[in-house]
């Protein structure tokens, strides 16, 4: 009875040191074809498009909620022992150090994640990918590379906005509803604000970008059969980013503020 | 003797404990159409992807003008994939790019070519197939499947290249629609007096663009020879596939409901 178990448990650690392999094998040429030229300008502006400016109204929106919800809720837990004064830095120190980030990577991966392996699944299985290869172009160059350049410029923008859009989401509930006096709230937001908190928000933003667009490339990339197998990819594309997102998240808050 | 275009050598390839090719022994001389038939499933596509250099045979040497092409490395495959031109069963068309921008992908992004040259190109080779420039603005979802493959076909040709590749041309076409595509097929590898090779279960295609038929059966090509020789080879298996029955020699592995 152990035995099998055993047998199972051990197929289950080779598959996973095995997709931890092609995964690397697939990020270490396609960063290779990033650092490369020629580079594919109109592919990059088109993917930073789709990942940045499309992406704008959900992660707007996620960020405005974030912050006034945050605000709330400190709020009350402040109020017991008279620190609400701490509020408006409460608010702007989660946001730039780990909701802004946190929260646009997921959204970001569920939309363009998904849109990418699907994209990509559907050039794989209709053989769109090795028409590319039958016209001397690199797939990973012409595909992947864009995207992978694309999410790691692009995110770290999109979460500058998501932090400040977060802010104001604070200051309305703030000024608004808790009666917070507008000058100092905003006052209060800034002057404990340190460089630190922001920088170390948009590194996140940049190597999210880069886990999204990696995963998004890679099961699209290497999706078989049909409809069902691009579906999967989708699946397994925003599942993984939102894992190795959440993961990275602890190493490099740790690597930043642990001492 | 004159070197043959494309020359294969006991071409192995496996997925797994399943054997596709057994052993494959093909010679294409220069300006020579190569039909390839079978039934579904024998591994033809594998066979063109092998000498497309699309996959690695498992062992076997494979040779383009004389040079042996397995395991090459990047930059190498390409300068040998410029000498290919692919039509894909489904079309394989771009589907984020206007019908122009496609035929004329190759010319643009591999050879350089500048994009408002490249487009009279494109336009130049669609009317080789029979389009007309109306179309060249149009994505490939708005046309239907005899035009997808028409514009398969002029990007194939975009390039001018050596040796054309096949998969089966006519599946999925209405049989009129399917003699036209076979007619552009001939008339364009003649007008480029390119190599073909191409791979199909149509007869009537296989006779049509085909000087010479081999079949591949069981991983094997079990027998080659000019069209005009197909129709009292002597062989079973080619005699149960041209006349399609489905009894004889060749077993479908079908499963008992």
């Amino acid at each position: 009875m152990t035995i099998p178990v055993i047998t199972q448990l051990g197929r289950m650690v080779l598959a996973l040191m095995a997709t931890i392999g092609a995964v690397s094998a697939f990020a270490g040429r396609a960063v290779q074809q990033t650092v490369r030229p020629p580079y594919f300008k109109a592919q990059i502006a088109r993917q930073m498009l789709e990942i940045g400016y499309y992406s704008l109204p959900v992660v707007g929106l996620t960020a405005i909620f974030t912050g006034m919800v945050l605000a709330l809720q400190s709020y009350t837990g402040f109020a017991r022992f008279s620190a609400e004064s701490a509020i408006p830095n409460v608010v702007v120190v989660s946001l730039t150090r780990e909701l802004g980030p946190v929260l646009a990577g997921l959204m970001v991966a569920g939309r363009v994640g998904a849109a990418m392996a699907a994209e990509i699944g559907t050039m794989r299985v209709t053989e769109q990918i090795d028409a590319l290869k039958t016209l001397s172009t690199d797939p990973f160059k012409y595909l992947v590379a864009p995207r992978l350049i694309a999410g790691v410029v692009t995110l770290p923008m999109l979460v500058l906005i998501a932090d400040i859009i977060g802010v104001l989401g604070g200051y309305l509930v703030g000024v608004y509803k808790l009666d917070f006096n507008d000058a100092t709230y905003l006052r209060n937001t800034i002057e404990f604000l340190q460089f630190q908190d922001v920088f170390s928000g948009l590194v996140k933003a940049a190597v999210f970008g880069f886990l999204i667009t990696l995963m998004g490339c890679y099961h699209g990339y290497t999706s078989r059969g049909g409809a069902q197998g691009v579906g999967l990819a989708t699946t397994n594309a925003v599942v993984s980013a939102s894992i190795l997102i959440l993961t990275a998240n602890y190493f490099i808050t740790e690597a930043f503020f642990a001492r | 003797m004159t070197v043959p275009k494309i020359s294969l050598r006991g071409v192995t390839k496996s997925f797994g404990p399943k054997q596709v090719l057994r052993g494959i022994d093909l010679d294409v001389a220069t300006g020579e159409s190569v039909v390839v038939i079978g039934g579904s499933g024998t591994g033809k596509s594998v066979l063109l992807k092998c000498i497309l250099g699309l996959m690695e045979p498992d062992a076997g040497s494979i040779k383009i003008d004389g040079e042996e092409t397995t395991r090459l490395g990047d930059a190498e495959r390409n300068r040998v994939m410029r000498k290919f031109g692919m039509l894909f069963q489904g079309g394989a068309l771009f589907d984020s790019l206007r019908v122009w921008q496609n035929v004329a992908f190759g010319p643009i992004q591999s050879d350089g070519m500048a994009p408002a040259r490249a487009r009279e190109v494109a336009i130049e080779k669609l009317a080789n197939v029979g389009l007309g420039p109306d179309i060249a603005e149009l994505f490939p979802s708005e046309l239907s499947g005899g035009m997808q493959k028409r514009v398969a076909l002029a990007r194939a040709i975009a390039r001018e290249p050596e040796i054309i590749f096949f998969d089966e041309p006519t599946t999925g076409l209405d049989p009129i629609m399917a003699d036209v595509i076979n007619e552009l097929v001939v008339k364009c590898v003649s007008a480029l007096g390119a190599t073909a090779v191409s791979i199909t279960h149509d007869m009537a295609s296989a006779r049509k663009i085909g000087h010479r038929i081999a079949m591949l059966y069981d991983g094997k090509l079990i027998w080659q020879g000019p069209v005009g020789e197909i129709d009292h080879c002597g062989n079973p298996h080619v005699e149960q596939f041209i006349h399609g029955r489905a009894e004889g020699p060749i077993q479908m592995q079908v499963r008992k409901l």
